[in-house]
This record gives structure tokens, C-alpha cells and sequence, in this order.
């Protein structure tokens, strides 16, 4: 098998030296962060396969799908309406931006005060170690921040970018923005694709895309439960492989996940004793292989029960509503959908405190931490207004900024332990 | 290192080194106590090879103030590679604290390096910036540019004790920034090896409005925490 991959990567055009330092490099990462825990949910084996394979099975998928003319479509953003894309047999997946890997690459080439996710993205496309990204026919960015705005133009160079405008207020006006945005969208993919959405099959794919959010819903409702059946980092990991996986199978292997969780809660099997501090964290999105912060919170013995960010409850929080079956309708209630993403790139954006402050209650936890990427100045200024919220409602909170290096993990820690020492009940 | 009954036994100051958890086994060997309690930078690594619990610096530093003066409710700590504002209760429990960003500026590092740039102890600064004649302005944020910034003001001949003063200053906004963050409450305790500054501690307490208490040993704070903690652990 290990031959096969690198004959498909070669193919792909992959820059195998440094490739393969990518993998050795995730092996023992996972192994610590991962595979040391204790308790874990049989579910988890089939994400720990994934990632033990993570550059070859589902590459392979895509590359048949090629093969039989089929086209892959690589996303950044929760944004882009990924029903569009399953509409006309393409495959969306989102690409990930979560290692320091490929952040020294793309510092030869965009601005060192650039956050994390936006260097490490754009890093793996200029090394050449992603085959995801390789592998794709058409790369979908968005306006959602300035960093990734400037960055879309400059990766447009290496392979074709189509970037949707994403509004930056929720006005009436800012609504028919986006509304315009997601028609176009559905005519550049028509024409990627040569196929035609029709209602039929747009209407398949909300069905299929929604079942996947109610299995990611279904999956942190269970989170609430005291003591917790499952750990922060394996939703994390189990949320970020939603996004590149074939939706159809991830909900099977999600719903099997929560078939066992819906017994440990039965059983009242939980992975952290119940009086481990249970956390929110709440802001930049942890895009795969990021898994820095859950892991220095949980080896501090505190357990993170939730997460408000893309890659947990704005991902799946919402439905696209039912709606008769017609484009127009269907089109409508896709971008009412999207539109209600409440994304720091929006101003105002006072919805995302309220939603802290609801799941801090729902999800009974003991203190939320406020994580911003460093030179994210979206998220980093939401902190203040969260603060004061945070305050009012008598709700512990801690502020971190960080990025993907190691060499903070010391400072971070104390911090974490201080706060988690200061909450304790 | 301290050790602890209802006062302070003994204790003992001194560089960490290369080898931090030598150079702990040699400040313990011989020594006879009941527990450890191990706070600071490399406390998991030494507690679990010697035998001991940890706790955070930001606690420890919160219960050592407390026992020294039982009206402290806020602790700044400038510190060799971090500083830090701890905001306490009226019963004496940590309520808000903030910490430096990454870098170093701000911190007991920034005024080494600058000390070594004037060709001074880092114990004398103070005591030049107290001797300036005339103020200056230091403009960087960054350590690394603050040192450029002082080799063109010794190059054009500036007075030493000015650019002293200038650096304290840096300092002193950062610091007093911070604590107007989280929130000024008195008694204010300044703790670290900077509250033996002088000129630092009348700075920072003119920046708050505050007159500050600096303890007899403002280095060992945060082992008194750590060694009442200890105590008080069943």
C-alpha cells in the first residue's frame, strides 16, 4: 500500500522528500496526543485509521472520482455552500492549515505577521506535501478575513482560485450580497462540472449535508452529559475529519460513534473523573492537524466538553430549512443558512456571545477560553466584547493567543493550570 | 527554594542554570521536610523526579503575598523570563490574572540584556536611571530593536543614566498597562527579582497611583506560596 501512495503522489506531483517528513513527523504527534489516552471510544478506531493513512485512502477516493471525470473541489472556509458542490457529483473537501509544517515555506513568500492557519495553508500548496490540494480541480476561497483575502491572489498564481465574496455586515442589503454570491457560485461549478443542479439533485444534497450535521449535533449533545463519554480532542478529530470525508460514510461512522456514547451515558462511563473542569472553547477556527490547545487542557486534567468555532457548533448548528422543491427556494434557504454563520469577520457580530453564553449553560461548563490565533485581529478584538460578557454573566474566562510552534507550550500551560486552579470547585 | 513551619525556615536564591534539576537535588540533599511543592518553569520535570506536586506561579504567588501582608489583594510580578498581575479576592483567592505576550519585553530579560548593553550589573540599573540629569524616550516594544535603539543613543554620546531611565519606563507603561487591565485593588504587593529596583517600583507605583509594597525578599514569594501550599496539603 505504502508503494501505491507514492506512486499516487508522484503523480500529483507531490515534493516527496518533504512529504515524507510531513508523515514521519504526524506519526509520534498522534501517538502522544492520541493514543496515549485512556478510555477511548472503540468508535475512535476508525479516526485513528484515517489519520494513520491520512494522505492515501481518501486521496485515492478522489483520484477515481477524477479518473471517471468527476471533479474535486477544495475549500478553506464553512462558508462556501458545500451542497452546490455535492449537487453537480463533485466532491468538496476542505483542505486543512492546522501544522507548523508548512508555515517556514510560506514565510518566504507572505508577510511573517500572517496567522498561523493562513501561512500553513498556503505553505502546503507552495511545498507541494498536500495531495488534497494537489489533487483538486478548483480551489474556492472567500473574503472572510484581509489575510486570506491578499493570500487567494497569490495562490491563484500556483493553481485556479475562485474566491466568493462573503459580506462583511448582516444588513438586507449585505443578504442579497451573498444571495448573488451563491448563484454565481452554482454557475461556476456548473460550468467546472459540466453538469446542471437541478432541484432533484440540490435537494439530495441538502438532505445529505444536513443528516451529517444532525450526526455532529447528535455527537455534542452527548458532550453535555456529566462525566463526559468522550474527550475534547477525539470531537475535535472526529469534527475535523467531517470535513473532507465522504459525507455519506462520515455520518454512518459518526452515528455509530454516538450509538456507543448513547451506552457509556447509560453506563455513566465517562473518560475524566466527573469534577474534571469542563470547558468551552470558543473562537479561531483548530483546522486539522491542530490539536495543540485540547491537548495541553486535557493533560492538565480538565476535559473540553465544546467548542465554539468552524470546526465545532458553527459548522453544524444550523440546517438548511426544508423548502418546496425548487431552485429558487432551495438557493434561498441555502444562503439564509450560510448567512447565519456568526463569523467574527462580521461587524457587528453579537450573536457569537450570546451563543458562548448558551452553551457555557448547556454544556454546564466550569470555564470558557477565548483562543485567537496570533495576528488574528478578527477573533482577537471579539475577545474584549466576550470578556465583558463573560464578566456580567459571572462566567470564568481565560484569554489565549498563540500559534502552531512548540515553543510556547510552557507559558501556556502555566497559564491553563493557574486558570484551571482558579476554577476549580 | 524555601522551607516552611508557620515562617519561613530558610531559603535560598539562586541561578537555575543548565541543569535545573541538579541543581534542585543539591538545594534538597541532606535537607529534611515533610512535602514539596514545586511552581515555576520546570516544575512537572522536577516534582515528578523528586517526589513533590506542582502548583501554578500565579497561585503561588497569590498565597506567598497573602501570608507576607494579609491586606494584599493584587500581586505584580516581573520576573526573569515573564511578568504577570494577579488580582485576588477579598479572601485572598486568585480572581483575574494576565501574563506578557510572548516576548520578552517587559520582563527581568529585557532590563539583563539592556544592563549588558550600558555595561552594568543588572543591580546597578536602577541606580543609574535614578542618576539621569534629563528624560528621553525609548520608542520599541521589542527587546531586540530597544538594544538598537540604545547603541545609537550611546553612539551619539547620550547620558547612560537617561537611557536607564528611558528603558525603566519601557518597562514600567507595560507593566502598569497590564495591571490597569485587570483592575487595581490595594494593598498592591511588587514581587521578582525587578521589585528590588528601585527606580522600577517608584515608576510603576507613579504609572498606578499607588504606593507599592515590595517585600524584604521579593524573589522568594512565590516559593513561600508553594511552601505554605505544601503545608497545607493532606
Amino acid at each position: 500500500m505504502a508503494n501505491e501512495n507514492v506512486q499516487m503522489w508522484t503523480e500529483l506531483n507531490i515534493d516527496l522528500k518533504s512529504h515524507d517528513m510531513l508523515l514521519s513527523a504526524l506519526g509520534p504527534i498522534f501517538q502522544e496526543v492520541y493514543l496515549s489516552q485512556k478510555n477511548r471510544p472503540a468508535g475512535m478506531g476508525f479516526y485513528d485509521f484515517v489519520v494513520g493513512d491520512i494522505h492515501g485512502i481518501r486521496v485515492r477516493e478522489l483520484r477515481e472520482h477524477a479518473k471517471n471525470g468527476g471533479k474535486v473541489v477544495a475549500t478553506y472556509c464553512v462558508f462556501v455552500p458545500e451542497e452546490l458542490v455535492w449537487a453537480a457529483d463533485a466532491i468538496p473537501v476542505g483542505l486543512c492549515a492546522g501544522t507548523q509544517f508548512s508555515v517556514p515555506m510560506a514565510e518566504e513568500v507572505l508577510p511573517r505577521n500572517t496567522c498561523a492557519l493562513i501561512k500553513s495553508s498556503f505553505g502546503f500548496r507552495l511545498g507541494r506535501v498536500c495531495p488534497y490540494v494537489q489533487a483538486s480541480h478548483l480551489i474556492v476561497g472567500e473574503t472572510t478575513c484581509d489575510g486570506k483575502k491578499k493570500m487567494f491572489e497569490l495562490l491563484n498564481e500556483y493553481q485556479p482560485v475562485y474566491v466568493m465574496e462573503v459580506p462583511n455586515k448582516k444588513t438586507e442589503r449585505s443578504r442579497q450580497l451573498w444571495h448573488g454570491e451563491v448563484l454565481a457560485f452554482k454557475d461556476v461549478i456548473e460550468k467546472l462540472t459540466h453538469n446542471k443542479i437541478t432541484s432533484e439533485k440540490l435537494g439530495q444534497a441538502i438532505d445529505l449535508v444536513n443528516a451529517r450535521r444532525l450526526a455532529l449535533q447528535r455527537l455534542y449533545n452527548l458532550r453535555k452529559v456529566s462525566p463526559v463519554p468522550i474527550s475534547g480532542k477525539d470531537a475535535l478529530l472526529a469534527t475535523q475529519v467531517s470535513f473532507y470525508d465522504d459525507a455519506k460514510r462520515d455520518t454512518q461512522m459518526l452515528t455509530a460513534l454516538c450509538d456507543e456514547l448513547d451506552k457509556r451515558v447509560a453506563a455513566g462511563q465517562g473518560v475524566a473523573p466527573a469534577n474534571a473542569p469542563r470547558i468551552l472553547i470558543s473562537g479561531s477556527p483548530m483546522a486539522i492537524p491542530n490539536w495543540k490547545l485540547h491537548h495541553i487542557i486535557e493533560s492538565a486534567g480538565a476535559v473540553v466538553v465544546c467548542e465554539e468555532s468552524c470546526t465545532g457548533t458553527r459548522f453544524f448548528s444550523d440546517l438548511v430549512k426544508p423548502t418546496k422543491n425548487n431552485l429558487d427556494d432551495q438557493l434561498k434557504a441555502i444562503s439564509d443558512r450560510y448567512m447565519n454563520i456568526h463569523c467574527a469577520c462580521f461587524t457587528p457580530n453579537d450573536e457569537r456571545p450570546d451563543d458562548v453564553v448558551r452553551l457555557a449553560k448547556e454544556y454546564k461548563v466550569d470555564g470558557v477560553i477565548h483562543y485567537n490565533l496570533q495576528f488574528c485581529h478578527t477573533y482577537a478584538n471579539e475577545a474584549i466584547k466576550m470578556e465583558k460578557r463573560l464578566q456580567k454573566e459571572g462566567i470564568p474566562l481565560l484569554r489565549i493567543e498563540t500559534d502552531y510552534s512548540d515553543e510556547d507550550k510552557g507559558q501556556l500551560r502555566t497559564r491553563i493550570e493557574a486558570f484551571l486552579e482558579m476554577i476549580k470547585k | 527554594m524555601v522551607t516552611f513551619d508557620t515562617v519561613v525556615k530558610d531559603s535560598h536564591v539562586i541561578e537555575t542554570g543548565t541543569n535545573p534539576l541538579r541543581r534542585c537535588q543539591e538545594l534538597m540533599s541532606g535537607r529534611d521536610y515533610g512535602r514539596l511543592v514545586v511552581t515555576g518553569y520546570g516544575r512537572h520535570f522536577v516534582a515528578t523526579a523528586l517526589g513533590g506536586e506542582v502548583v501554578s506561579e500565579i497561585r503561588a504567588f497569590a498565597i506567598g503575598a497573602r501570608h507576607l501582608f494579609s491586606d494584599c489583594h493584587m500581586v505584580i510580578d516581573i520576573g526573569g523570563q515573564d511578568c504577570k498581575v494577579i488580582l485576588m479576592s477579598p479572601e485572598g483567592e486568585v480572581q483575574k490574572f494576565e501574563m506578557n505576550d510572548r516576548c520578552a519585553a517587559g520582563t527581568g530579560k529585557f532590563l539583563e540584556i539592556m544592563a549588558n548593553t550600558l555595561e552594568v550589573e543588572v543591580g546597578e540599573l536602577g541606580n543609574l536611571a535614578l542618576g539621569a540629569t534629563r528624560t528621553i524616550q525609548i520608542n520599541s516594544l521589542c527587546t531586540v530593536f530597544a538594544e538598537s535603539e540604545v547603541v545609537s543613543l550611546i553612539a551619539r554620546g547620550e547620558e547612560p543614566g537617561a537611557i536607564a531611565l528611558a528603558l525603566h519606563n519601557a518597562v514600567a507603561i507595560r507593566i502598569s498597562t497590564m495591571a490597569r487591565r485587570v483592575g487595581i485593588q490595594e494593598r498592591v504587593v511588587f514581587a521578582g527579582g525587578a521589585a528590588l529596583n528601585q527606580c522600577l517600583k517608584e515608576l510603576v507605583g507613579e504609572k498606578l497611583g499607588v504606593e507599592l509594597t515590595v517585600p524584604a525578599e521579593p524573589q522568594i514569594v512565590g516559593a513561600i506560596g508553594a511552601a505554605i501550599l505544601a503545608g497545607q496539603k493532606r
